[in-house]
């Protein structure tokens, strides 16, 4: 097990915002994850990295209780999840909700308060003011009656931020936050996450792009199956590990990754 | 018209029957379009002919017709082909829509069956089951009306108080159940209430024509708003009104069957709403390019770039 604190400035006590030991998922018969043992520090902007069907989202999903677990244990600031949900927003991949759903983006939004409002009350003044700000925060509040269907990939994926931001959490999952959105976009969520690390919250990535991952994430999980390595971003990026990862896969991406993670 | 109109009021057959079928428009209506969103619509017509087998047996072990009876038996049996459904799903690499086929025609062939060796038993007693198949909504009593409103009643307040929590289950699951909401047993109720308003409608439109009641409203009540409060009171109104209508004219018109006239009458209100819903109608789509074609000049055939898509 790697130490937490490889020079890193710790907060909430020296606890890890994520801890997993020994975790397996399995589908069906198949392990999808594989006695997977990682740290998470709180206030770092994470990227989990690996080829399809390493099991990234299965990871996030494992980690937020959706999917059962074959053995391990996760603990979020130190104890279960279902103990700590008020402080965990979530962001599930932009294709996992049909758009053409009856609703416009201020309603997506305010579905970022139920959790806090609990059974059967209604979201009233309050919540829609909150879900205003939030989506002024990613620069969608022109958009907010607007039909979600009638949203760009950009905008929705925006639609979504603001719906975590709204529930004002101290780690955010995000399962693919940059697939298929516009360099607009792509900027705002970059600078979105950079606000949220420098007001200490923690963030969590599956993310896909080689290229872009270094200027944007501190810490990083390298993951295919199995945990292939993980830590400081600059330390675990290696064109070592990097072919531990997508195994013969990544030999058309060796040579452009060899300056950008060597030492 | 004013004849009907005092009809409605004031004649036991057709105020039931008027009345039955109306409650029947709502529940399906409302329940059916979280359905419908939920890409589902078959459910509702596997969960009514899975009930057959179960009306049949309720007068099998009971010998009662009583509607309270026979809608239980419908009920858990409808219940349990859920049930099997979800297990042949979860259990097996079937898909969904296999899953509804085998379960549909294997509940329905028992139902048959079981219906057949009713009748075949020298018992007087049993004219009237096989009403279940196509609906008999001119044979409601204000008995079995009392007792769907009371099952519909329930049905729609669970709604109203949970309506956000259903929003949650049709729009995002996955992330209400990260908020806590345990979806499944939301999932479990919401298709329980779906079974209500099925068990409503086996009397009124029958087991073959409920999957149109389930799917109708909805369908044609998304065509006309874009929010989900106001598609579920369109989808209860729409409802309501082929209820009504089917019920006036089948009584009114010759004695035709009800249920078929009900779903007659919906089925004018959805194509109606397809073609001329404004923003959604077809007609007002076409209309639209004859304009925009008129309007191109030039010859050359600019692309189109999907402007929202990036």
């Amino acid at each position: 097990m790697q130490s937490l604190s490889n020079g890193r400035v710790d907060t909430e006590d020296n606890m890890a915002a994520v801890a997993v030991h020994d975790l397996t998922v399995a589908y069906r018969d198949t392990p999808v994850l594989w006695d997977v043992d990682l740290t998470i520090p709180s206030g770092t902007l994470t990227a989990i990295i690996g080829p399809n069907g390493a099991g990234k989202s299965t990871m996030l999903k494992a980690i937020l209780g959706l999917l059962p677990v074959a053995a391990g244990t996760i603990e979020i600031f130190g104890r279960p999840f279902a103990a700590q949900r008020r402080r965990v927003a979530y962001i599930p991949q932009r294709g996992s909700v049909d758009w053409t759903f009856p609703t416009n983006a201020l309603d997506v939004v305010t579905m970022g308060t139920y959790g806090r409002l609990g059974w059967v009350r209604r979201p009233g003044k309050a919540e829609r003011e909150r879900a205003r700000h939030s989506l002024d925060q990613v620069g969608m509040a022109d958009f907010a009656n607007r039909q979600i269907n009638q949203l760009s990939g950009g905008q929705q994926q925006r639609v979504f931020l603001a719906r975590a931001l709204v529930q004002d959490a101290d780690l955010y999952f995000m399962d693919e936050p940059f697939a298929g959105v516009d360099a607009a976009t792509e900027q705002a969520i970059v600078t979105l996450l950079q606000e949220l690390r420098s007001q200490g919250k923690t963030v969590v990535c599956v993310h896909h792009d080689l290229e872009s991952a270094p200027d944007y994430f501190d810490w990083l999980i390298l993951l295919n199956v199995r945990l292939i390595a993980t830590g400081s971003f600059t330390e675990t990026f290696t064109p070592d590990n990097m072919m531990r990862t997508y195994g013969g896969r990544l030999h058309l991406l060796g040579e452009r990754l060899l300056p950008v993670g060597g030492r | 018209m004013g004849d009907i109109l005092h009809d409605l009021i004031f004649d036991y057959t057709l105020r039931n029957v008027a009345l039955g079928s109306a409650l029947l428009g709502v529940v399906s209506g409302v329940l059916g379009s979280y359905a419908v969103l939920r890409r589902q619509g078959l459910l509702g017509d596997a969960l009514a002919h899975a009930a057959l087998p179960g009306i049949c047996l309720a007068y099998l072990l009971t010998g009662s017709k009583a509607t309270l009876v026979l809608l239980a038996g419908a009920g858990i049996a409808g219940w349990l082909g859920t049930l099997l459904l979800l297990r042949i799903v979860r259990d097996t690499a079937l898909s969904e829509d296999a899953a509804l086929g085998i379960v549909l025609s294997t509940f329905f062939g028992l139902g048959i069956a079981l219906l057949t060796l009713i009748q075949q038993r020298n018992d007087a007693n049993q004219a009237g089951l096989d009403r279940y198949l196509f609906g008999q909504a001119a044979a409601l009593v204000s008995d079995s009306v009392v007792t769907f409103a009371i099952l519909g009643g329930i049905a729609l307040a669970i709604v109203a108080l949970l309506g956000k929590e259903f929003k949650l289950l049709a729009f995002d699951p996955q992330f209400g159940a990260t908020l806590g909401f345990p979806m499944q047993r939301l999932d479990v109720l919401l298709t329980s209430l779906l079974v209500i308003a099925v068990m409503i409608g086996l009397q009124t439109v029958g087991v073959v024509l409920m999957a149109a009641m389930v799917i109708g409203p909805g369908a044609a009540a998304r065509q006309w708003t874009d929010r989900l409060s106001v598609m579920l009171a369109l989808a209860a109104l729409f409802g309501a009104t082929a209820g009504v209508s089917g019920a006036v004219l089948s009584v009114t018109q010759s004695r035709l069957p009800t249920g078929p006239m009900i779903i007659l009458c919906l089925t004018v209100i959805v194509v109606s709403s397809i073609l001329f819903a404004p923003a959604r109608g077809i007609v007002w789509d076409v209309l639209r390019q004859r304009r925009h074609r008129r309007s191109l000049t030039a010859p050359a055939l600019v692309p189109e770039w999907e402007g929202g898509q990036s």
